[in-house]
């Protein structure tokens, strides 16, 4: 049997503990992994910011934010993009959500995770649900084209041992984060209202 | 993963025209200020038109609302049309007018087609018919909608090619075959 190569096109499995990490959210902010334990985290490993596939993801995923909060989960985007280019995407796409940037050393978050396209130079359209102990409980590699849609992402948290089933009204669901959040919309809505 | 599986199916309280026995159902998620639905809405009426009563179309709301600032009270309006056997009118003409969403546009159509306009100002204001949208948002998010539109043919995702009418219509006139009920002669 050949031995495996380094995992270019296989994303670490459920069971697996989530590789820690801390990278930019914002120019002057960073973020840990592990200040999220305790609660259900959501990554979305993407290829690049502005590509039409991707903004239809984010935008998606975006969307269903509050079905996420439902569940008490975090969702972070992770690109190779630097930390002004995901500044730019969030606010022209109204992105509520961290885009972190894993620009420096480029990529090494998304390979640790086995999702990284060695060729292109981008991350690999991956997604994991890690629970709230730092555990994968399910991960998904998309081809890189397609949009994966987040059915798979809402069964996986639905299957966490905390998993409930959510009320079908979500727009002002509870959430740990929501002052952050709100805090980047009020800011977003000062930006949209510029000519 | 549901692999584009629509879900629930198709039942009593879908909007939904032609033959309930017919043997292609047509599933639309859509958005009514999304530009791509307002370019496939002529495409699936010449699919209406050419299938007949082969082919019963339903639709339901999927609005993007981060992105498209009217496309929520656009559903809810369409919604309260509904109660008034008044949905594919409404349907119709938001998809005619997708340039002009505004509240107050939306009150002119609801009047249109023959609703009450303080009626219907006062289910956008205190969201009478969110909860509806939002279901239908969320089966779309079940069912593997990855974007609008999303068609559903008998049940499952078509990702072909919608905005190519031959080949969209190919695709309803086989599972019009594969239900039984060959193209006929």
């Amino acid at each position: 049997m050949a031995a495996p190569e380094a995992s270019h096109d296989s994303v670490l499995d459920p069971g697996t503990r989530a590789p820690d990490f801390t990278l930019h959210s914002t120019p002057d902010q960073t973020l840990s992994l592990s200040e999220l334990r305790g609660r259900p985290v959501i990554l979305a490993f993407y290829p690049a910011d502005w590509s039409p596939v991707c903004g239809d993801e984010m935008a998606l995923f975006n969307e269903i934010l509050p079905e996420f909060h439902q569940y008490g989960a975090e969702l972070l985007g992770i690109s190779v993009d630097g930390v002004w280019c995901h500044a730019a995407f969030a606010r022209d796409r109204k992105l509520h959500f961290p885009l972190l940037a894993d620009f420096e050393p480029k990529g090494a978050v998304s390979k640790q995770y086995g999702a990284y396209r060695e060729q292109e130079g981008v991350s690999a359209r991956a997604l994991f649900v890690i629970d709230g102990d730092g555990i994968i409980q399910w991960s998904y590699l998309s081809p890189i084209g397609v949009n994966p849609g987040v059915d798979g992402v809402l069964n996986a948290l639905e299957s966490l041992p905390s998993g409930r089933k959510p009320a079908m009204a979500a727009h002002d669901a509870p959430h740990p984060a929501a002052a952050d959040h709100d805090g980047d919309r009020a800011h977003d809505r000062a930006q949209e209202a510029r000519p | 993963m549901s692999d584009g599986h629509l879900m629930p199916p198709v039942g009593a309280d879908d909007h939904s025209i032609g033959p309930d026995d017919a043997p292609v159902t047509l599933v639309e998620y859509g958005d009514f200020e999304c530009s791509y639905c307002g370019q496939a809405y002529p495409i699936v009426k010449q699919m209406q038109d050419t299938m007949g009563n082969q082919m019963r179309f339903v639709f339901r709301s999927f609005p993007l609302t981060e992105v498209h600032p009217h496309a929520e009270h656009a559903a809810e309006v369409a919604e309260a049309a509904a109660d008034e056997d008044a949905f594919w009118e409404m349907h119709d003409l938001l998809y005619q007018h997708q340039d002009r969403l505004g509240d107050a546009a939306l009150v002119r159509y609801a009047k249109e087609v023959g609703l009450s306009a303080d009626e219907v100002r006062a289910d956008l204001e205190e969201g009478t018919f969110a909860d509806r949208v939002r279901r239908q948002f969320m089966s779309g998010v079940r069912s593997g909608v990855n974007g609008t539109p999303t068609f559903f043919i008998n049940g499952e995702r078509f990702d072909g090619a919608w905005n190519d009418p031959g080949s969209f219509l190919r695709a309803l006139r086989e599972a019009a075959t594969a239900a039984g009920a060959g193209p006929r002669s």
